[in-house]
């Protein structure tokens, strides 16, 4: 019995730190001249906020799969840095990856947090990043000269969420709430600036939480008929069911962050119903050429919002590759002068020295939880 | 400071407290418990009611249901609580046994020093944790909505849904059972026994590792069914849900005095009812820091807590 015991813990632990590796991904393709280079891809695609994530990775391996077809005697992976969109793992993975030279390029950080840690490191290590998702207006100001992103920032999504909340739901009692994240405070602070007064109260969640009965019964008593909730799914879920069995029935509305196959089906589709979420992209499921059918061929699942972005960018990084702009530094000058648009997204990339996408290029649009489904609602108008 | 919001929303904080508290207190009815009997404590607590909670989801996924399904009748619903209630429990109960024959008891056969406790109860909660983590590839999951959220009793500005209602009755029940289990019943006498001198008690004829089993098995059936309610309430769980709810109910068991069934019942309330209120008072983003430190000054006055410890010591 004893010895049984031992193997049995023995067993769970080596289970454990096992499973722990296998996200590490593998890379495969030929070794001759410099041909089995890597993509990198950073985020969260295990843990709770992995239903966003994931369209993200999904897109990347759809564009490296038709090129690896076309391009058979030189073929290029996408290696996989499982964040879980904790910024604490972010450093050791950035190190993992500036290390390994055969990763030439990255897609992501996701999230703003991870990004804060792993861009200092990238930015030493000469790698290019292109974040598919990370909405953060700081993080274009640190002169980090690696950094790109391939999306607009909260500067244009804050004040349209705030012009959603007051132009197309005319609500005048709005409660604002973050998570005290990188991303939510940086989000809610913009669209309070135009909420104005239109604000009737604000709180705070922390990371993790389950328990909301404190917020819960404010949002009620203020009288608010629209709650705009800057953080990730995995607080955001939980919080709008407990809302919901309160009885509060006001509008939910939310950010990026919020916009996953997981928001729906953790909360439940009678729960989560007319809940509206914002993404400055344009709808995935709307992408232009083949990609959506392509997309979903391969899946067989409608692709989520940024997956046509990250499609896009892997593309631009497999151009480089192409052209022979085999290192960290070619590639990081190809990215410099790059101006074509995407065959997914239609979005002409293009950035501004700080990283910044071309303002002209930015669109943010509302997403409306309908029947089980995100469904593009409208492109909301700047401001 | 914001009264004017504690005074606001002082029916519905006071509710939610109690309802939160009363999971609190039954997760920390396990950390006292073991403590009572061994000195000893199981940081693996939190992983049983933690595995409890997928019990519960997994129990009501076999009969079809999850976040997205309507809610069943009240009758139905009722009978598909009742059952998750038993599945958790034994599912928590098992685990809770587990973890003591294969963990603790080697340890205890061969002498070994506290120590030697303390790291393999934090090391077999990482493993728990790690392990249902990567079972469920760290992902949430959605508890379906069972009973419905109109409310049931409604006087002036206080009402109950019947959730609520539920977790608090059947959270009484379950403390008034264990008490009377632990002070009138002759395995109970045997716990009490050990608890005060476990080789005294071993020469009056109690089996000590059988008690010391009993013991985990009970606290794991505390958990089930505080899992179950947790995911009734929260409406979803995943695979470090545990670590947080497990700090808050070992700082209840602490506060209520460790070791005392009765202090780990206030403790858990206690501790539920602070944190809404201070959440009120001071906004939510002081949550946690208000719980901790209300128990640190506590404690400054009254080390053992608030109705001391005494499952072992006393009159028994």
């Amino acid at each position: 019995m004893r010895v049984l015991g031992s193997v049995a813990i023995a067993a769970l632990i080596a289970g454990g730190a096992s499973a722990c590796k296998q996200d590490e991904g593998t890379s495969g393709g030929s070794a001759n001249k410099a041909c089995d280079l890597k993509i990198g891809f950073f985020g969260a695609l295990s843990g709770a906020d992995a239903g966003l994530v994931t369209p993200m990775k999904q897109g990347a391996d759809l564009a490296v799969e038709k090129y690896n077809a076309e391009n058979a005697d030189c073929k290029v992976s996408v290696q996989a840095f499982d964040s879980q969109g904790k910024a604490d793992l972010a450093g050791g993975l950035a190190t993992s990856a500036a290390a390994d030279s055969k990763i030439v390029a990255m897609i992501g950080p996701a999230f703003s947090g991870e990004s804060e840690v792993a861009l200092p490191i990238f930015d030493t290590a000469g790698l290019s990043v292109i974040t598919p998702s990370a909405t953060r207006p700081s993080l274009a100001t640190k002169n980090w000269k690696v950094f790109h992103r391939g999306v607009g920032n909260d500067f244009s999504q804050g004040p349209a969420i705030a012009s959603y909340i007051k132009n197309v739901l005319k609500a005048e009692k709005a409660f604002v709430i973050d998570d005290q994240s990188a991303y939510g405070a940086g989000l809610a602070d913009e669209a309070k600036k135009v909420l104005g007064t239109t604000i009737i109260g604000t709180d705070k969640v922390v990371d993790n939480a389950q328990e909301f009965g404190a917020q819960i019964s404010k949002v009620k008593t203020s009288g608010a008929t629209v709650l705009f909730y800057a953080g990730y799914t995995e607080e955001a879920a939980p919080f709008l069911k407990q809302l919901r069995a309160a009885g509060w029935t006001g509008t939910f509305i939310g950010g990026d962050g919020i916009n996953d196959a997981n928001m729906l089906s953790v909360t439940g589709q009678k729960d989560v119903e007319g809940t509206v979420s914002t993404c400055p992209c344009g709808p995935a499921t709307a992408a232009k050429g083949t990609f959506v059918t392509d997309f979903k061929a391969k899946y067989s699942v409608d692709p989520g919002v940024y997956a046509d972005v990250s499609f896009d960018l892997a593309n631009i990084y497999l151009e480089a590759i192409k052209a022979g702009k085999t290192s960290r530094a070619d590639i990081q000058a190809f990215l410099s002068t790059y101006n074509k648009a995407g065959s997914a997204s239609g979005v002409t990339y293009k950035w501004e020295p700080n990283g910044e996408l071309d303002p002209a290029q930015v669109k943010v649009w509302a997403f409306k939880a309908t029947a089980g489904a995100w469904a593009p609602e409208l492109e909301i108008p700047k401001a | 400071m914001d009264f004017a919001e504690l005074v606001r929303g002082f029916p519905e904080l006071t509710t939610t407290g109690l309802v939160q508290g009363a999971i609190y207190a039954l997760i920390a009815l396990g950390y006292t418990l073991v403590y009572g009997v061994l000195r000893l404590i199981n940081f693996a607590h939190s992983e049983v009611f933690m595995i409890g909670t997928f019990g519960a989801i997994w129990t009501w996924a076999v009969f079809g249901l999850d976040s997205n399904s309507g809610a069943p009748s009240v009758p139905k619903a009722l009978l598909l609580i009742a059952l998750a209630i038993v599945a958790a429990a034994l599912l928590s109960g098992s685990v809770a046994l587990l973890i003591e024959v294969t963990a603790y008891r080697p340890l205890r056969r061969r002498n070994a020093p506290p120590l030697a406790f303390l790291i393999t109860a934090i090391g077999a909660s990482y493993a728990l944790m790690e392990l249902m983590g990567t079972l469920t590839q760290r992902r949430q999951v959605g508890a379906p909505a069972l009973l419905p959220t109109k409310t049931v009793i409604s006087i002036g500005g206080w009402s109950i849904t019947p959730v609520q209602l539920l977790t608090l009755v059947v959270a009484v029940l379950m403390m008034v059972g264990l008490d009377w289990f632990v002070n009138k019943t002759r395995f109970g006498k045997g716990i009490r026994a050990v608890a005060q001198d476990a080789n005294t008690a071993a020469l009056m004829g109690v089996n000590k590792s059988r008690v010391i089993a009993l013991v985990f098995v009970l606290g794991g059936l505390m958990a089930g069914v505080a899992a179950v309610f947790s995911d009734m309430k929260s409406g979803n769980t995943r695979y470090n849900i545990g670590f947080l709810l497990g700090l808050k109910a070992f700082s209840a068991a602490v506060l209520g005095g460790i070791g005392n069934l009765r202090g780990a019942a206030i403790g858990g309330l206690l501790l539920g009812l602070v944190e809404n209120y201070g959440s009120a008072l001071f906004g939510s983003q002081w949550r946690d820091l208000i719980a901790f430190v209300v128990l640190i000054v506590l404690l400054m006055f009254r080390p053992t807590g608030l109705l001391g410890e005494s499952l072992g010591r006393a009159r028994a």
